[in-house]
């Protein structure tokens, strides 16, 4: 265990590191590149490979054959870079490829201002990829967050075999902040499981009691077929509704049933609050110097901030919410969980806050939008 | 009556559970495929590498369904990205003998960025690249390869573009083994594939193919051993053939042989993962 000072970035990095990251393949993009440059330094110091590749259609796709030789793989990139990811995103959903994917937001759309920040993508990080899936997606505030929420992403994404993102912005990313970095040994580190039967009797897709297939890569001697086709539980192609369905289904539910392995949040002031805040990532910063200031004020507020933004915490924001008589969704967009926090909570009057800051929206400015409401 | 099984020397390679295979009557991709399993029994023979250790990585397309029928561990990725997959695959595990299969459409059309850099970087890869010159499964569309002047069904009024050359494109970028074959001449295939899974670096094997369904008919040959021998007529065999040699158009025919056989440093000496 080491106190240091880093950014976000940085604090990826060495989360994976300590996850056991030995593969990495990345594209130079503001603001995520300095993340391939600091493993380009030092994860080969720890056995590891790093490769900047042709462009992040490459990056990806690479890192999903890295992990199908037996690494523990991940690529980072900004909003542009992921749109040019989803198509083999959606490829590792369907052959559960656990792998990790880092999404530091910029402003767009387009190429926008990119060096500047947003939560413009929350639903392209979701739902960019084709095809009907689950994807978690886990939302750090702060540089020790981001180190933590990295080694849960591994730990998530070996576990059940699906492509998890970190989903940053441009703010956290270049925010020096002191972070204690954790030794492997200091942390809870979770491995795909292997098959236990002998290669003839093994099926690459026939899953466990948890949904998850135990997974053996390439050299083990199980002779996998890796299928981007809809395959049944040998990985064979089978074009029919009933293996269709079969596979959907089970790609859903093993994200929704294990999803108390995902979803987790933090709560400030909430209990007797008369206003819930909903916010996420760097913007839950400003809302919580905004809530310790009503708070000072005597006014009832409180924050619920969930570490994980997909699956959606409908549960733990129904309990926290319950008591409150308005709900205000503070993002740094036109206003788009809010649509999510709406649905779940219907009877509630939930308001969208949201602002377009190229920086962090401040708490005065929140405090403007919010105050005729309170 | 009592039918005895016959048993093919290559089964031992092919995931015989799963034919019969998709390929249409005529189609040059099982010639391929046999000459490569020849090749790589012969390797496997000599110790240069184990069965386990091989992995086939295919995209989409007639040729990129090879991976379903081969008995190791496979692949089938997604359109124009196996070579990226193979590079990820080969630089996390170096002991693994990586093999790429794929047609023209997805090699050297939407695929031809990760072409060019994996030959670049004389990656060590194999690339099988089958050249039917037209995108056959989607049903006769125009590729990059297809000659100047034919029919496709986007081209209805002949094809105005040039074919890309495979061959001097990733002979330019320095890959250490460039050579083109045909289906119509199979021991070429394998003797070619041989040497390139033997070597250093970016290996890289072109093979003319007939296509009948969709190709033959659509240059009025519809006929698949008329095809062939359309396209046998049409290859010359030169044993060191220039790089300017290699062009090609369905008129002056193709020169097929070794275009390059060199040793440069691959990849894997370069970075240092060669333990």
């Amino acid at each position: 265990m080491r106190a240091e000072y880093v950014t976000s970035n940085i604090a990826i990095a060495e989360g994976a590191m300590a996850s056991g990251l030995k593969f990495f393949a990345g594209y130079p993009i503001t603001p995520t590149s300095d993340i391939l440059e600091y493993l380009a330094e030092e994860l080969p110091k720890r056995g590891g490979v790093v490769i900047q590749l042709e462009d992040e259609i490459a990056s990806i796709n690479a890192v999903i054959g890295a992990s199908w030789a037996g690494a523990k793989a991940m690529t980072a990139t900004s909003s542009p870079g992921y749109s040019l990811m989803v198509e083999a995103l959606s490829f590792a959903i369907i052959t559960e490829t656990p792998l990790v994917v880092v999404y530091v937001m910029r402003a767009g759309p387009s190429t926008g201002v990119p060096t500047r920040s947003c939560q413009y993508d929350v639903f392209q990080v979701r739902y960019g990829s084709h095809g009907n899936y689950e994807l978690p997606v886990l939302v750090p505030w702060s540089a020790q967050e981001a180190f933590d929420l990295t080694v849960k992403a591994f730990n998530v994404s070996e576990m059940l075999r699906v492509p998890t993102v970190i989903l940053s912005d441009a703010m956290l990313a270049h925010t020096w902040e002191k972070v204690i970095i954790r030794n492997p040994g200091e942390l809870k580190i979770i491995s795909r499981r292997k098959p236990e039967v002998p290669p003839q009797e093994y099926m690459p897709f026939k899953p466990g009691e948890d949904l998850v297939p135990p997974m053996a890569c390439f050299g083990d001697g199980y002779k996998v077929m890796v299928e981007s086709l809809t395959h049944d539980e040998r990985g064979y192609y089978s074009p029919t509704t009933e293996v269709q369905e079969r596979m959907i289904r089970r790609l859903v539910e093993k994200v929704r049933r294990n999803s108390h392995l995902i979803i987790d949040y933090e709560t400030y002031f909430t209990s007797s609050a008369e206003y819930i805040f909903f916010a996420y990532g760097s913007t839950a910063r400003s809302v919580y110097a905004l809530v310790k200031e009503l708070r000072r004020e005597g006014i009832r507020a409180g924050l619920y901030r969930p570490k994980a933004l997909w699956p959606f915490d409908e549960g733990g924001l129904k309990k926290i919410a319950s008591e409150a008589k308005r709900v205000f969704v503070v993002e740094n967009n036109v206003g788009l969980m809010y649509k999510e926090v709406a649905q779940v909570l219907r009877d509630k009057e939930v308001i969208s806050v949201g602002i377009i800051d190229l920086d962090v929206p401040s708490p005065d400015r929140i405090k403007e939008v919010i105050s005729e409401w309170l | 009556m009592v039918v005895s099984k016959q048993v093919h020397p290559l089964d031992k390679y092919v995931r015989v559970d799963r034919l019969p295979h998709l390929w249409c009557p005529g189609c040059g991709i099982g010639i391929v495929m046999s000459a490569m399993l020849r090749a790589i029994g012969r390797r496997i023979g000599e110790g240069v590498f184990k069965e386990e250790d091989i992995v086939v990585v295919g995209g989409i397309g007639c040729t990129a369904r090879m991976p379903l029928y081969l008995n190791f561990d496979t692949v089938h990725a997604i359109h124009g990205r196996a070579v990226p997959f193979a590079v990820g695959v080969k630089l996390a595990n170096p002991k693994l003998k990586v093999i790429v299969v794929g047609g023209d459409g997805d090699i050297a059309g939407i695929g031809g960025n990760h072409l060019m850099h994996a030959a670049r970087r004389n990656m060590d890869i194999t690339v099988i690249m089958v050249n039917n010159m037209v995108y056959a499964m989607t049903g006769g569309q125009l590729a990059p390869t297809t000659p100047t002047g034919l029919y496709t069904t986007t081209t209805p009024r002949g094809n105005p573009e040039k074919p890309i050359n495979v061959v001097k494109l990733v002979a330019s970028l320095g890959a250490n083994y460039v050579a083109r074959a045909s289906v119509t001449h199979p021991a070429l295939i394998e003797t070619y594939v041989y040497r390139a899974l033997g070597k250093e670096g970016f290996t890289f094997v072109e093979v003319l193919s007939t296509c009948p369904e969709v190709f033959g008919r659509h240059i009025g040959i519809k006929d698949a051993a008329q095809l062939f021998m359309e396209l046998r007529e049409k290859v010359k065999v030169k044993a060191k053939p220039s790089l300017n040699e290699s062009y090609y158009d369905w008129e002056s025919g193709f020169v097929i042989g070794e275009y390059v056989d060199k040793d440069d440093p691959g990849y894997l000496r370069m970075f240092g993962l060669l333990r």
